[in-house]
C-alpha cells in the first residue's frame, strides 16, 4: 500500500494513496464543512459532484481552491483549510447558496434537521449581502413525496440515489444555469414519472426540497372525532428508530413508550403491523412452497423464483420498469394492507363498527406506503383499507404536538388481537428478515419436522446483494436476497435472461430494508445508525417467546374464526393482489 | 481533364452567404457558360477569405485580383470586362481608406498584409467539397508520411518539438497531450475534435470546417495513429449546418478514397470520423462537458483528474483537441516542427487566429503569428476604429476574457502575455470598443452571457454570476453604491477561485478587468451618477437650455409623463425625477433647446 505524506494546517499526516483531502483531514481531528458530499459507509455510496464548494481548501501552488472532498492527496501538498482567502471563499459561497434559498426556515418542515440552516449557524452567516432574484419553481405534490424545489441547492444527492442506487432514474438536473433544479424529464409531476415513491431522495434531502407529504392533520381530525373509532398498527421498523426523535441512543428500541404515546395520543386500539406480517407470512410462505412443490414435481408451467411483495416501492418499481414479469412476484399483499383488509371485516365485526366508522393508520417507516394505501384496488366501494399512513417522522412530530414527554412513558403492551406478534413478524424490518420469516414457517411446513435454531444468518447483513442455501431436510432451497432497488434491477434481468438459479428471493427497495426507509429519523449519512437499528431489530426478536409466525395463537384463531385456511378464496380475496402495467399505461392506472 | 485557364474564386462562407454569394456564384456559372468559357474559366465556391466586413468576395486567379462587396447583378461586369476584355472592374477594388487608391491584390492590403495563413492556409483558396484540390495542396501528404516513415512516438515527438499549444482556449501543449492519451492503455481510444465553438462572435472553427474540412479530418487521423486509436468523433453544434454539411462530403470523399476506413494507405492502421452533434450550450466547450454530452448525459463539467486522456469518452482514453488546433497539424508534419517552431514568441509558436469585431473598420478572420502586438492587429489589420473615434478598449479572449486598454496596445499577444495582462487568449475573440462604449454596460453584457450559459452545477457560478449580473444592472441603473463596487470585487475574486470549470474561472474577467482599467467610470455611475458615455440611459439627464427655450410649450404638451412644467413664452423645466427618458421633449424641440447630461 502506497503512503502519502502531506501537511494539513501545519501538521503532518501520512494517508493511503487516493485518500481524499477530507478523509485526510478528518483522520487528524479537522471536521472540513460539506453540504453535497454524502457517503454512505456500509453501501458504498458516495455523491460528490464537487459542486456547492462549501469544501474548498487552499492547495499551495494550486490557482485556484480544491473541493477537498473530490480531491486526492498528493506526495508533498500542503493544505489550507481555513485561511482567510478559504474561510472567506466558503462563506461567500454559502451566502450566494443562501441568497436563492427562502428564509423560511421558521415554517419549513426542515427547520431543525436542515444541512444547511446548520451549515448556516456553523459558519455564522448573520446577513446576505448578494440579495437578489430568486429562482422560482411550482410546487410538485405527489400522493407520497412534496417537491419544493425552490429550496433545492444542487447537491444532486437524490439524482445520485434515484440513479445509481436504485435505477429508477425517476429524477436527474433539468434547466441550465439559475434556473437548474433536479426534476423529473421535462419538469413533468413526479406522479407521472417512474417514480416509485422508495423515499430515498427524502431521506438524503439535506434541505426542504424534498419532504413526505404529512397526513398528521389527518390523524389528529380522525381522532377527534367522536363518530370514529381510530385504529393504528405500527410497522416493525419504527420501534428501532422512533427514540432517535427523542434524544435515544441509535438502535434503542422503544416498543413499548410508542405503544403508550399511540394511546395518549387517543387512538383507540394499538395494533401491530407485526401481527399482518405473521399473516403475510401465512399467504406468502404457502404460496411459496406451493410453487416449489410444483416445480419439483416437475410442473413446467410454475413461475420462480417468487419474489416478496410486501415493499410498495419495489411493486411500483416492477410495475414500470418490468411490467412483463409481473406475474412473478408473490400475489401477498403487504402487511400493512393485509392488516387493514382484516380491521375492516373481521376486527369492524368484533369491535361492531361500521366500516365507515372505522378508521385505520399506519405508523409507517416508508413514503411509499402512502401511496400504496391509496391504491384504488385496496378499498371497498371507494373506503380505503388503510385510512392515512404517517412516517415514523410524523408520528414524532404529533407526539411533540401533543405536549407528551416521550421518555417519562411508561411502558405498554399492544392491544389483542392484531397486537400479537412473533419474532419472525419483528424482522420484516430489515433486509432479509422478510425471507428468514417466511423459510422458519416454509421449513416445518415443508419438512413436517420441528425448526430448533430459527436464526438463519448466512440471510442477513448489509451486503447489497445476498445468495444462501437453506437445507429443507434433504432439499436445498436457493435463496436471493436484495436491497435498493438497482440490485433488484441486477437479480431482474438474470431472470430475464434465465440466467436466475434461485427458488425465492427477498427484495426491499430501500439500502437496508425498511430500517432505512424513506420516512424514518434522518441520519444524515451515518450509516452506524442504520446498522445499530438492524442490531435492534434482531434483539426484538430474540425476546420474543415466539418466534415462528404460525405459531401465532391470534393469527390462528384468525383463521379458524375467518379466513379458514391460507390461499382460501376468502384469504385470496382480501389478502391477495394483483398488479398492473405502469410502462405501456404510461400513467397510473388508479390516478 | 479541362484546362483551365483562369478561376473565379467566389467565398462561400456562412457571411457571404448571407450576402447572396451563393446567388453570385450561380449567375458567374451562368454567364462564363452563356460566353463558351466552361472550358476555359472554372468558378468554384471556397470557404472564408477572412474580409467579411467587405464581403461577399470574389477572387480572379491567376492575377490576384480580389473583389470585394460584389453582389449577384455584378457577374456580367466581372465576366465582360475582367475574363472577357481584361479589364478589372475598378468599382469592385477595395479602396485604401488613406490613400483611396484602388488595390487590386489582396497581398498588398493592410487587412492582409501582416497576416500569415496558416490554419487557414486552404480557406479562401481551394473547393472545400472536391478532395482533389486539397491533395493538390500537400493534402494527405502528411498522413502519408506518419503512416509510411514514422512511428507514432516520432509523430509526437515532431508535435512536442513544434511547441503548438491548443488553440480552443487552455493553450496546453498538444504533443504532451498526444502523449499522455498515448501511454494510456486501453482497448479503444478516441479522438475527438471539439467544433462546440460557443464564444460570442469567434468563427475560426467554423470558417476551417467550412473552408478546409480535410485538414481536420488528416489531423485527426495522424492523432489516432499516435495515440492508438481508431475512432474520432467531431463534437460539432448544430447550428453550423453548412460545416456539417461539408465535413460531411469531406469524410465521403476521404472515405472513398481510402484516407478514412480500414487499412489507410495500405497499412494496418484504421480510422474513421462521426459526427456528434451539440445543442449550443456554451459550457460544452469544456472537455469533460463535452464528453458527457456525447454520452448523452446532462452538458455539464466533471471535476479533473480524471483527465480525458485517462479517461474520456465512454470511460476511454481520450484525446480533446479543437478545430483550429487540428487544422495546424498537417502543416508541422508537412513542413517541419523547426519551420513551425520558428514562428511566434518563446513560449507561443506559430499563428492565431482572431476573430475581429466591434468598432473596427475591418471586421473579419485574421490569422497572426504570435507576438504581434494588439496595435498591428487593430490598428493595421483591422484598419482602426470606425468613423475616427477613439480606440477605449479590446475585449480579447470571448466572454471569459477581460478587457485591455491603450495601455496594453504593445503588449506581444500570445498565451501567456494576455494572461498576465488579466485578459486571456481564449479561442481568440477580439471585440474593440471605442469612446461611446460604457465599461460597466460591456461588463454586463458579458455577463448576461455567463448567466445565460452557466451550467448549474456549482454554487459559485450559478448563483455568483447571477449576483454579479445583478449589482452591473443595479449600477447602470444609477442605483449602485461604492459598497456595491467592493462586492463585486470579492465576489468575482470568489467566483474565479471556486468554481469547478473554466467558465467559473474565467466568467467574472470582464467585471474585474473594467474595475481595474476603468474604475472611473464605476465611480461615475455609483457616486455622479453619470454615465460618461452616455450609454446607460437611465442615467441619463434631459435637460432644457434656457439660453434656446422660446418657451413655445412643445415638450410640455408631448411630455407623457408631464414632467416638463412652464409657462407660455417662459423657461421651461425638466422635472428629473418625473422624467422617463423617453426623449420626446428632444425630439419635438426646434429650437435645439433640450440636451442630454
Amino acid at each position: 500500500m502506497e503512503m502519502i505524506n502531506l501537511k494539513i494546517d501545519n501538521k503532518n499526516v501520512q494517508v493511503e494513496k487516493g485518500t481524499t483531502i477530507l478523509n485526510a483531514a478528518k483522520s487528524i481531528g479537522i471536521k472540513i464543512p460539506t453540504l453535497c458530499y454524502l457517503h454512505l459507509h456500509d453501501f458504498n455510496i458516495t455523491n460528490k459532484p464537487a459542486g456547492c464548494r462549501i469544501c474548498v481548501v487552499e492547495v499551495k501552488g494550486r490557482r485556484n481552491l480544491a473541493p477537498a472532498c473530490a480531491t486526492e492527496c498528493v506526495e508533498g501538498m500542503e493544505i489550507n483549510t481555513h485561511n482567510i482567502r478559504v474561510v472567506n471563499a466558503r462563506k461567500t459561497v454559502l451566502e450566494l447558496i443562501l441568497s436563492d434559498h427562502p428564509a423560511d426556515c421558521l415554517i419549513c418542515a426542515k427547520s431543525g434537521d436542515c444541512e444547511l440552516q446548520t451549515l448556516a449557524q456553523e459558519l455564522g452567516v448573520r446577513e446576505i449581502p448578494y440579495q437578489g432574484e430568486q429562482s422560482i419553481y411550482r410546487k410538485d405534490t405527489s400522493p407520497a413525496i412534496i417537491r419544493d424545489v425552490d429550496k433545492c441547492i444542487m447537491c444532486r444527492r437524490c439524482e445520485m440515489m434515484c440513479n445509481q442506487v436504485q435505477s429508477v432514474g425517476a429524477l436527474s438536473a433539468v434547466n441550465r444555469g439559475f434556473m437548474s433544479v433536479v426534476a423529473p424529464a421535462f419538469e413533468m409531476n413526479l406522479e407521472d414519472s417512474v417514480c416509485t415513491y422508495c423515499g430515498q431522495c427524502v431521506a438524503v434531502c439535506p434541505t426542504g426540497a424534498l419532504t413526505e407529504v404529512d397526513n398528521t392533520n389527518n390523524v389528529i381530525r380522525a381522532l377527534a372525532d367522536p363518530t370514529k373509532t381510530v385504529v393504528v398498527q405500527t410497522a416493525p421498523a419504527v420501534r428501532a428508530a422512533l427514540g432517535e426523535e427523542f434524544g435515544f441512543e441509535a438502535g434503542s428500541l422503544v416498543t413499548g413508550k410508542m405503544v403508550s404515546a399511540l394511546r395518549t395520543l387517543g387512538f383507540d386500539k394499538v395494533f401491530d403491523t407485526d401481527f399482518s406480517a405473521d399473516l403475510t407470512i401465512m399467504e406468502e410462505g404457502t404460496e411459496l412452497l406451493d410453487r416449489i412443490s410444483r416445480h419439483l414435481k416437475g410442473d413446467k408451467n410454475v413461475k420462480l423464483p417468487i419474489l416478496t411483495s410486501c415493499c410498495p416501492g419495489w411493486v411500483n418499481f416492477f410495475e414500470h420498469q418490468f411490467p412483463e414479469m409481473k406475474e412473478i412476484p408473490s400475489t401477498a399483499r403487504s402487511p400493512q394492507q393485509m392488516f387493514g383488509a382484516i380491521a375492516k371485516t373481521y376486527l369492524a365485526q368484533k369491535l361492531g363498527v361500521e366500516r365507515e366508522n372505522l378508521i385505520v393508520v399506519s405508523i409507517m417507516p416508508c413514503l411509499a406506503k402512502k401511496y400504496e394505501c391509496q391504491r384504488e384496488e385496496f378499498s371497498t366501494n371507494g373506503n380505503p383499507d388503510v385510512d392515512f399512513s404517517i412516517s415514523t417522522r410524523e408520528l414524532a412530530r404529533l407526539i411533540k404536538q401533543s405536549n407528551i414527554d416521550f421518555n417519562a412513558l411508561p411502558e405498554e403492551d399492544f392491544d389483542s388481537p392484531m397486537g400479537e406478534s412473533t419474532g419472525a413478524g419483528v424482522i420484516f424490518g430489515t433486509t432479509g428478515g422478510v425471507i428468514e420469516a417466511a423459510t422458519r414457517t416454509a421449513y416445518e411446513v415443508f419438512t413436517g419436522k420441528k425448526l430448533e435454531n430459527v436464526e438463519f444468518h448466512q440471510l442477513r447483513g448489509m451486503e447489497w446483494i445476498r445468495e444462501a442455501e437453506v437445507d429443507f431436510d434433504g432439499t436445498t432451497i436457493k435463496i436471493g436476497i436484495a436491497h435498493g432497488l438497482g440490485n433488484a434491477r441486477k437479480l431482474l434481468e438474470d431472470i430475464k435472461k434465465g440466467k436466475s438459479h434461485f427458488h425465492a428471493i427477498e427484495i426491499m427497495a430501500c439500502p437496508g430494508g425498511c430500517i432505512g426507509g424513506g420516512g424514518q429519523p434522518l441520519h444524515h449519512g451515518n450509516t452506524e445508525i442504520l446498522k445499530a437499528r438492524q442490531r435492534a431489530i434482531y434483539r426484538e426478536d430474540e425476546n420474543k417467546t415466539i418466534r415462528k409466525s404460525h405459531e401465532n395463537p391470534y393469527i390462528q384463531q384468525l383463521y379458524a374464526e375467518f379466513l379458514g385456511k391460507p390461499m382460501s378464496e376468502k384469504a385470496h380475496h382480501l389478502l391477495h393482489t394483483h398488479y398492473f402495467d405502469k410502462k405501456s399505461n404510461g400513467e397510473h392506472h388508479d390516478k | 481533364m479541362a484546362n483551365y485557364k483562369m478561376h473565379l474564386l467566389v467565398c462561400g462562407g456562412t457571411g457571404c452567404r448571407a450576402s447572396q454569394s451563393d446567388q453570385l456564384f450561380e449567375n458567374l456559372k451562368n454567364t462564363i457558360a452563356e460566353k463558351g468559357l466552361a472550358n476555359d474559366v472554372q468558378v468554384i465556391t471556397t470557404g472564408c477569405f477572412g474580409f467579411c466586413e467587405k464581403g461577399p468576395i470574389v477572387k480572379v486567379m491567376p492575377d490576384n485580383t480580389f473583389y470585394t462587396q460584389v453582389a449577384p447583378q455584378d457577374a456580367s461586369e466581372i465576366v465582360n470586362e475582367h475574363i472577357i476584355k481584361g479589364r478589372k472592374v475598378n468599382r469592385l477594388l477595395y479602396i485604401n481608406p488613406e490613400t483611396e487608391e484602388h488595390i487590386a491584390d489582396s497581398k498588398h492590403m493592410g487587412f492582409y498584409r501582416k497576416q500569415l495563413r496558416i490554419a487557414l492556409r486552404n480557406c479562401g483558396f481551394i473547393d472545400p467539397e472536391n478532395i482533389n484540390e486539397y491533395i493538390a495542396r500537400d493534402g494527405y501528404a502528411a498522413l502519408a508520411k506518419c503512416l509510411s516513415e514514422m512511428t507514432p512516438q516520432q509523430v509526437i515527438e515532431e508535435m512536442k518539438k513544434s511547441g503548438l499549444r491548443g488553440r480552443g482556449g487552455g493553450g496546453f501543449p498538444t504533443g504532451m497531450k498526444w502523449d499522455i492519451t498515448s501511454q494510456s492503455k486501453a482497448d479503444q481510444k478516441y479522438v475527438v475534435c471539439n467544433a462546440d465553438e460557443g464564444d460570442p462572435g469567434a468563427f475560426m472553427d467554423r470558417s476551417i470546417m467550412e473552408g478546409d474540412p480535410h485538414s481536420v479530418i488528416e489531423a485527426m487521423a495522424i492523432c489516432g495513429y499516435c495515440i492508438g486509436a481508431s475512432k474520432g468523433l467531431v463534437y460539432i453544434r448544430a447550428e453550423y449546418p453548412l460545416a456539417v454539411e461539408r465535413l460531411k462530403i469531406a469524410m465521403e470523399q476521404a472515405r472513398q478514397m481510402g484516407l478514412l476506413g480500414d487499412n489507410i494507405f495500405g497499412t494496418s492502421f484504421n480510422f474513421d470520423i462521426e459526427i456528434r452533434y451539440g445543442a449550443g450550450a456554451f459550457v460544452c466547450g469544456e472537455e469533460t462537458a463535452l464528453i458527457h454530452s456525447m454520452e448523452g448525459l446532462r452538458g455539464e463539467p466533471t471535476m479533473k483528474p480524471p483527465f480525458p486522456s485517462v479517461s474520456g469518452y465512454m470511460q476511454a482514453p481520450t484525446n480533446v483537441n479543437n478545430v483550429e488546433t487540428f487544422a495546424n497539424v498537417p502543416v508541422i508534419i508537412n513542413k517541419g516542427a523547426e519551420w513551425f517552431a520558428s514562428i511566434g514568441t518563446e513560449k507561443s509558436k506559430g499563428t492565431k487566429v482572431f476573430a475581429l469585431a466591434g468598432k473596427i473598420n475591418n471586421v473579419g478572420l485574421i490569422e497572426v503569428p504570435m507576438g504581434t502586438t494588439l496595435r498591428e492587429v487593430i490598428f493595421e489589420i483591422g484598419g482602426g476604429i470606425k468613423g475616427g473615434k477613439k480606440f477605449k478598449a479590446v475585449q480579447t479572449g470571448g466572454p471569459s476574457g477581460g478587457c485591455l486598454t491603450e495601455k496594453h496596445l504593445d503588449i506581444a499577444i500570445d498565451f501567456d502575455s494576455l494572461t498576465a495582462a488579466g485578459s486571456m487568449m481564449g479561442s481568440g475573440g477580439m471585440i474593440v470598443m471605442d469612446e461611446d462604449d460604457c465599461m460597466v454596460s460591456m461588463a454586463k453584457f458579458y455577463l448576461d452571457f455567463t448567466v445565460e450559459e452557466s451550467c448549474g452545477k456549482c454554487a459559485p457560478c450559478r448563483v455568483g454570476n447571477k449576483r454579479l449580473n445583478e449589482k452591473l444592472e443595479k449600477i447602470c441603473s444609477g442605483k449602485g453604491t461604492r459598497e456595491d463596487i467592493d462586492l463585486l470585487r470579492n465576489l468575482s475574486h470568489v467566483i474565479k477561485d471556486a468554481s469547478l470549470c473554466g467558465l467559473g474561472q474565467t466568467s467574472p474577467n470582464p467585471v474585474l478587468s473594467t474595475i481595474d482599467n476603468f474604475y472611473d467610470e464605476y465611480i461615475a455611475h455609483v457616486v455622479d451618477k453619470r454615465c460618461p458615455s452616455g450609454q446607460c440611459k437611465a442615467l441619463l439627464q434631459y435637460h432644457i437650455n434656457p439660453d434656446n427655450c422660446v418657451g413655445c410649450t412643445a415638450c410640455a404638451r408631448n411630455c407623457p409623463v408631464n414632467a416638463i412644467t412652464g409657462e407660455r413664452k417662459q423657461v421651461h423645466h425638466i422635472d428629473q425625477s418625473t422624467c422617463i427618458k423617453c426623449g420626446a421633449c428632444m425630439e419635438k424641440c426646434k429650437f435645439n433647446a433640450v440636451f442630454i447630461k
